[in-house]
């Protein structure tokens, strides 16, 4: 299958990219590692203009630890995430998300600016930033995770405004993502992530809605003391999941409690 | 409305004027007539497009061509020298690791991929590093028989025999 034609342009900072993308217009579309986006142009669901590089701007490719914060620039790819000492050290959660990302391949092009931008619900790294309450830096200001992600595919970005960094606070106590998959490559039906801060636990989950949530419910039950199985059992408190060819609506709900209690005994 | 694509494929230093939308797996196949490197899945799931970019397995269905400007390209066909084997198509061969052969080059590029970082892989290591791999036709098992063999004869410094 072969994408629709479109203009290309690589830029080689982020004032590039931001100034090629106002030049190109409202239908021109930023390409980081690509493995979302050109399934979807060969497909033909999406048919931008024109396609902005930003692979050779490598000043977005790095992770530093700063103060009780990780910055992670957007250009990461996931396999350099997921062997990351520093990623390890201070946010272990991360690199192990980082290694189930599809498969080696796509581990080795996909990178983390580019799961915050194409926000798709079965996403990995915006479960954990919306349950670390992580800060989106983009060329013009700072978003709280909670307030990036509007629904599907869909963020707070403007047409011209590129995801330059994110900021997770550090994490390194007991963690554990679970993914439920029928195909190890695949994407998460649902996932759940937990991590142990110093306040009390942060729960997560993946693809049960149009955006990442937040499981307060099971956190606050976490917090007056419940047993992890108690706990777990609100983690479908509130949630509308979709359904579809992979799961009802109903197994999601079944999944997001099973998933949040198998992720609490494992990281405990 | 071609643009320049600059990249070395097999060693072999090229200039070609390529369409953006082109990806990389056809500019392989078509405009260097590198066939070896299959489209299986067309959703970039099933890998027997795989190459080494820079020495990394990436899906050639999943890139644009453009992306690999300035890169270097390894396709089955450059793996070994002219007329022999590499180490992984011996083992291939010798441990029947195929049956149709659709996939194999996709998994012989995986493997090379896996082994330059890992001399010598467990089982469960060898599913991880080839789950980005689809073969319909063998259950792995050969598969994986291959790929240990070859991370051995590998270790071992076995010069892959020429001409076969």
């Amino acid at each position: 299958m072969i994408p629709a034609a479109f203009q290309y342009s690589k830029a080689g900072s982020v004032r590039e990219a931001v100034a090629q993308l106002r030049e190109a217009g409202p239908e021109a579309k930023v390409i980081a590692g690509g493995q979302s986006l050109i399934p979807l142009l060969r497909l033909r669901l999406s048919q931008p203009s024109h396609l902005v590089d930003v692979n050779g701007v490598r000043e977005l490719d790095y992770v530093h630890p700063e103060g009780d914060h990780l910055r992670v620039g957007a250009m990461t790819r996931h396999s350099t995430l997921a062997r990351s000492e520093l990623v390890q050290r201070h946010l272990p959660l991360l690199a192990e998300m980082a290694a189930q990302v599809g498969d080696p391949q796509i581990r080795a092009r996909g990178t983390l600016g580019g799961v915050f931008a194409h926000a798709d619900a079965a996403g990995d790294y915006p479960t954990l930033a919306v349950m670390l309450d992580a800060t989106i830096v983009t060329d013009r200001r700072r978003v709280a995770a909670r307030d990036f992600f509007q629904h599907l595919f869909t963020t707070a970005l403007a047409e011209d405004e590129l995801v330059c960094e994110v900021v997770f606070p550090m994490a390194p106590g007991p963690h554990r993502y679970i993914k439920f998959r029928r195909r190890l490559y695949d994407w998460a039906i649902v996932g759940a992530a937990v991590q142990k801060m110093d306040s009390g636990w942060r729960v997560g989950l993946t693809h049960v809605g149009p955006t990442a949530v937040r499981a307060a419910a099971v956190e606050s039950r976490l917090q007056a003391g419940a047993s992890f199985t108690e706990a777990a059992s609100a983690a479908a408190d509130g949630l509308e999941p979709p359904s579809d060819v992979r799961a009802s609506a109903d197994y999601r709900r079944h999944l997001a409690q099973v998933l949040t209690r198998r992720a609490l005994e494992q990281a405990a | 409305m071609g643009q320049t694509l600059r990249v070395t494929v097999n060693g072999e230093a090229r200039s070609d004027e390529v369409e953006p939308r082109l990806l990389l797996v056809h500019y392989l196949r078509e405009t260097c007539g590198l066939t070896g490197t299959h489209v299986g899945c067309d959703t970039s799931q099933c890998g027997a497009c795989t190459v080494l970019l820079d020495g990394a397995a990436v899906k050639s269905c999943n890139m644009l061509a453009l992306q690999a400007d300035g890169a270097e390209i390894t396709t089955i066909e450059g793996l070994a020298p002219e007329g022999g084997l590499h180490p992984l198509q011996t083992a291939f061969w010798e441990n029947h690791g195929l049956q149709c052969g659709y996939c194999t080059p996709g998994f012989i590029m995986a493997a090379a991929a896996l082994l330059a970082e890992n001399h010598d892989p467990s089982d469960e290591e060898i599913g991880r590093g080839l789950e980005g791999n689809l073969c319909r036709c063998t259950g792995y098992v050969n598969i994986r028989k291959a790929v240990k063999a070859a991370a051995q004869a590998m270790r071992e410094g076995a010069a892959a025999p020429i001409g076969g």
